[in-house]
C-alpha cells in the first residue's frame, strides 16, 4: 500500500508511451530481460495453444458433464433435491440483501453469485438429461435463484440501514437452518452419508469455521490467561494439534472416536469428519485470535479496568470485539486453507468434491477413453476449487484494505 | 486478577469474592472437568477394546511385519519387525521432506524474485502461476501428478530431458552423483576441509571479538573449505586416474536403466506436488519479505554503485531474511506434515506404513499415538531450531 502512495506522489508526469517504448521498457530493457521475455513468450505460447487444443478436441468432458449432480451434491437422493436448492436460495437471499445494504465486497459477491447461477443454467441446458430426472428442472431453479438474488438486492438497497441487524441475525441463523433443511426434519430425513460433492466440501469447511469458533476463542483466551493450569492445557492442546497433520486427526476421529463413545452412540463418517475438522481448525483459529488479542494496545484493558469493568466484561466488551475485527482477513485465509484441506476426507472414503472426481474417473463408462478421463474431471473440480478460493482470497484482501482505511 | 476492585463496605473479603481463591477454585474445577472427560473416554475405550480382545500394547512392535515396502533408505525385509518398518516410514518421510524443503526453497526464491521483476511478462506469468497453484488443493494436485506418471511411456520409449532425466511408467530415472572406488582416498580431504573451515571461522570470530569489531567470516570459511576439498578431489582424481565422485548418467539397457538414481512414481508425484505447492507459498513469503525492506535501502545501495544483483544479494536479502524466517518455518513444517498425503499416492511414508500396521495388528491406539508423537517431535524440534536461528539472526541487527 505504502509503495503505491509514494509512487503516485513522486513519479513525474509521464508523456504517453507508444508501443515500442513500452515494449523496450517492460520486456527488452537489458539483454537478460530480452532473453527471459523471448523464452517466456515461447513457453506461454506453447502452453496456451496446447491447452486450447486439448480443451477443444478432447471428448472426456462428457464424464464430468453427465455427472453434474454428483459433483454438486453427491449421492443426495433426487427426490429430495429441493433441499439443497432451498438452502442455496436461502444463501442467495441473504447475500442479495447484504449486497444491497453494504455494497462494496458484498455487492461484488452478489453479482458474482447471480452470474454464476446464470452460467450454471447455461451449462445445464447443454448437459445430457439427468437420470432419474429431478422433480423441478434445475435450470428453472437456478434462474429463479438468480432472480431472487436480484430481488433481494433491490430490497436491500430500498431497506438500507434498517435491515442491517436482521441480516446479521439471518447469517447467524443460516448455518443451523441449512443443516436442518438438508438433513430434513419430521418425516423424511436424508442421512449424512448421502451428502457429497461441492455441498459436502462447503459444509465441512463452514462447519470447521463455525463450530470451531467458540472453542478456538476460548482456547485463545485460555492461552493468554494468567491461570497457569488453564494456560497449560490450552498450550498443550494447541501445540499438539498444530504439530500433527490433518490426516492423522481425521484418522483418529474415524477410528478412535467410536471407541471413545459408548456403543449405543453411533455417528457416521461425515459427522466424524466434521468433528475432526472442528478440533483441528480450533487450534489454528485460537492462534489467529491470539494474534488479534496481542495486537490490542494495553491501554484498552487498563482503561476498561479503570472504568470498573471486571475481567469478563473487559474481555467480552473491549478486547474480544476489537481482536476479532482485526483478524477477519486472517480468518478468511484460514477458511480458504480449510476449504482446500477438506479435500483430505477423500482419503478416508468420503465423497466430497475430490472424492467425487475420483469416483467419476473409475466409472466403467469411461474405460474406453484413451488415457482415461482424469484430466477433464480433475480440471473441472480444480476450477471449482479455484473459483471459490480465489474469490475468497480477493475478498479477504479487500476487507483488509477496508479495515486499514478505517483505521487511518 | 489482583487489581479487581475490592468491595468497599467490608474489611474482609468473603472467599467467593476473593479473586485469588476464585482463580484456584476455577482451575481445580477446570482440571476436574478435563480429566473427567478424558477419563470417561479412556474407560469407555478400554471397555470396548477389552470386549474386542484388542487391549492396547506395544508388543506388536517386535513381531515380524510380513508386508513389503516399495522403497526404503536402508535395507528392509518383510521378516523385519513392525518397529523397524515404522522406522523405515520415518526415514522415508524425512527423505521426502528434506528433498522437498530444499527444492521448494530454491523454486520459491526464484518465484518470489520473479514476482518483483521489472520484466512485465515474467512478473505476470509468475503471478498467474502463483494464483493458479495456491488456490487448488494439494491433494488434487497430487492425484493429478500421480495420474500423469501413469501416462508415461514404457522405459524403452522414455521421455528424455537433456539425456539427464528420463520419465517412464516406472517412475523417473535421473543422473546422480556416484562415489568411485577411490572415494576413501578423498574422505580425509573432506574432513580436512571441514576442520579448516571451522577453525578459520572460530579464529576470525575470536579476532573480531578481541578487536570489538563486526565482521564476516562465514563466506571465507566456506571458500577455504571448498578450496581444500576441490584440491583434494583433483589430487585424488589425477593421481589415481579415477574421480572419487562422478555424475552417473542413466543409460537404457535392454530392459531397464543402468546408472543414475531411480525414483518411484509415488515418490516423484509426491515430491513434485509438495514442491510445487509449497514453493508458491514460499515465493509469496520471499516477495513480501523483500517488499517489506525499506525502499531507501535499495536506493542507497544503488546510489553507492552496487549493481541490482549485488543490491539484492548484499543489502535486500539479508534484511528480508529476518522477516521471512518465521513464516518460512511454518511452511517447512507444513511441507513435512503434508508429506503424510503420501498415503494417497502410494509412497510408503510414516503415515502410510502406520496405516498398514494398524490394519494388520488392529492396534489402533498405540499406532496413532506413535505416529502423532513422531510428527509432533519433528514439528517441535524444527520450531526450536528455527526459533534459535531466528533469535541469532535478529541479534545481528543491533
Amino acid at each position: 500500500m505504502a509503495t503505491e502512495v509514494s509512487q503516485s506522489q513522486t513519479r513525474a508526469p509521464q508523456p504517453g508511451i507508444d508501443v515500442p517504448g513500452w515494449l523496450r521498457k517492460n520486456l527488452f530493457s537489458t539483454w537478460y530481460n530480452s532473453l527471459i521475455s523471448i523464452v517466456l513468450l515461447v513457453i506461454v505460447f506453447q502452453v496456451v495453444t496446447g491447452f486450447f487444443q486439448w480443451a477443444f478436441t478432447t471428448e472426456g468432458w462428457i464424464a464430468a458433464a453427465s455427472n453434474g449432480r454428483l459433483i454438486l451434491v453427491g449421492r443426495y437422493p433426487a427426490a429430495e433435491l429441493w433441499r439443497p436448492q432451498l438452502a442455496l436460495a436461502l444463501v442467495g437471499l441473504l447475500l442479495g440483501l447484504s449486497g444491497g445494504v453494504w455494497r462494496g465486497i458484498a455487492q461484488a459477491l452478489t453479482i458474482g453469485f447471480a452470474g454464476m447461477m446464470l452460467v450454471l443454467t447455461a451449462l445445464w441446458t447443454q448437459l445430457p438429461p439427468a437420470n432419474p430426472p429431478a422433480p423441478l428442472t434445475t435450470e428453472l431453479v437456478l434462474v429463479g435463484i438468480a432472480v431472487l438474488v436480484g430481488g433481494a438486492y433491490a430490497a436491500g438497497r430500498a431497506g438500507g440501514e434498517r435491515l442491517r441487524w436482521p441480516i446479521i441475525a439471518g447469517w447467524f441463523l443460516a448455518y443451523p437452518t441449512i443443516i436442518l433443511i438438508l438433513q430434513g426434519f419430521g418425516g423424511t430425513t436424508v442421512p449424512t452419508n448421502l451428502w457429497g460433492g461441492l455441498m459436502l466440501t462447503m459444509l465441512l469447511a463452514v462447519s470447521g469455521i463455525v463450530l470451531s469458533f467458540p472453542l478456538g476463542v476460548l482456547l485463545a483466551l485460555g492461552r493468554r490467561s494468567n491461570l497457569p493450569v488453564v494456560k497449560f492445557f490450552c498450550v498443550v492442546y494447541i501445540e499438539l494439534i498444530r504439530g500433527v497433520p490433518l490426516i492423522t486427526v481425521l484418522f483418529m476421529a474415524q477410528l478412535m472416536l467410536p471407541l471413545f463413545l459408548p456403543s449405543e452412540v453411533r455417528i457416521d463418517a461425515v459427522v466424524r469428519a466434521v468433528v475432526a475438522v472442528t478440533l483441528f481448525s480450533a487450534a489454528y483459529l485460537a492462534e489467529n485470535v491470539r494474534g488479534g488479542l496481542q495486537s490490542i494496545p494495553k491501554g484498552q484493558v487498563e482503561a476498561a479496568r479503570a472504568l470498573g469493568l471486571n475481567v469478563v466484561k473487559t474481555t467480552l466488551l473491549i478486547t474480544l470485539p476489537q481482536a476479532l475485527k482485526a483478524v477477519i482477513p486472517v480468518l478468511v485465509g484460514q477458511f480458504i486453507s480449510l476449504f482446500k484441506d477438506t479435500s483430505l476426507v477423500a482419503i478416508i472414503g468420503l465423497l466430497d468434491l475430490l472424492g467425487v472426481a475420483r469416483a467419476i474417473n473409475t466409472q466403467p463408462e469411461w474405460l474406453g477413453f484413451p488415457g482415461g478421463v482424469w484430466r477433464e474431471t480433475f480440471f473441472v473440480v480444480a476450477v471449482i476449487y479455484w473459483i471459490f478460493s480465489f474469490t475468497m482470497s480477493r475478498s479477504s484482501r479487500q476487507i483488509e484494505a477496508n479495515l486499514n482505511r478505517g483505521a487511518r | 486478577m489482583a487489581t479487581a476492585a475490592p468491595p468497599v463496605q467490608k474489611t474482609t473479603i468473603p472467599f467467593w469474592r476473593d479473586t485469588r481463591i476464585l482463580a484456584i477454585l476455577f482451575q481445580v474445577l477446570f482440571v476436574v472437568l478435563v480429566v473427567g472427560v478424558l477419563w470417561f473416554f479412556y474407560t469407555t475405550m478400554m471397555a470396548g477394546l477389552r470386549q474386542a480382545n484388542l487391549l492396547p500394547s506395544f508388543a506388536f512392535l517386535s513381531q515380524p511385519a510380513s508386508f513389503s515396502i516399495g522403497e526404503s533408505v536402508i535395507a528392509y525385509d518383510p521378516s523385519n519387525t513392525y518397529g523397524y518398518a515404522l522406522l523405515i516410514g520415518v526415514l522415508n518421510t524425512i527423505r521426502v521432506a528434506i528433498a522437498g524443503v530444499i527444492l521448494a526453497t530454491i523454486i520459491g526464491i526464484i518465484l518470489g524474485i520473479s514476482r518483483l521483476s521489472e520484466n512485465w511478462l515474467l512478473r505476470n506469468v509468475a503471478t498467474v502461476y502463483v494464483e493458479i497453484v495456491r488456490n487448488v488443493p494439494l491433494l488434487l494436485q497430487l492425484f493429478m501428478w500421480l495420474a500423469l506418471t501413469q501416462t508415461f511411456p514404457r522405459q524403452q520409449d522414455s521421455i528424455s530431458i537433456f539425456g539427464l532425466i528420463y520419465l517412464h511408467n516406472r517412475g523417473v530415472t535421473m543422473a546422480w552423483p556416484e562415489t568411485g572406488s577411490d572415494f576413501g582416498a578423498w574422505v580425509p580431504w573432506l574432513w580436512l576441509g571441514l576442520l579448516a573451515g571451522i577453525a578459520f571461522y572460530v579464529v576470525r570470530r575470536i579476532q573480531f571479538a578481541r578487536r570489538d569489531r563486526p565482521g564476516v567470516a562465514m563466506p571465507q570459511a566456506f571458500l577455504l573449505a571448498g578450496a581444500i576439498v576441490t584440491i583434494g578431489y583433483l589430487f585424488v582424481g589425477l593421481t589415481n586416474g579415477e574421480w572419487p565422485l562422478s555424475l552417473s548418467i542413466p543409460e537404457l539397457q535392454r530392459f531397464n536403466f543402468v546408472g543414475g538414481i531411480g525414483l518411484t512414481p509415488g515418490f516423484a508425484a509426491l515430491l513434485a506436488g509438495l514442491v510445487i505447492y509449497t514453493s508458491v507459498f514460499i515465493g509469496e513469503i520471499v516477495r513480501s519479505g523483500i517488499q517489506a525492506v525499506n525502499k531507501g535501502q535499495r536506493e542507497a545501495a544503488r546510489a553507492l554503485g552496487l549493481t541490482p544483483g549485488q543490491t539484492l544479494r548484499l543489502v535486500i536479502f539479508p534484511q528480508a531474511l529476518r522477516i521471512m524466517i518465521p513464516p518460512m518455518t511454518s511452511q517447512y513444517l507444513n511441507l513435512t506434515k503434508n508429506s503424510s498425503l503420501a498415503v494417497a499416492v502410494g509412497y510408503p511414508d510414516l503415515f502410510s506404513i502406520a496405516g498398514t500396521t494398524l490394519n494388520q495388528t488392529g492396534q489402533t491406539v498405540p499406532v496413532i499415538m506413535m505416529v502423532m508423537a513422531a510428527y509432533l517431535t519433528v514439528s517441535l524440534v524444527t520450531s526450536l531450531f528455527m526459533n534459535w536461528y531466528n533469535k541469532r539472526i535478529q541479534l545481528v541487527e543491533r
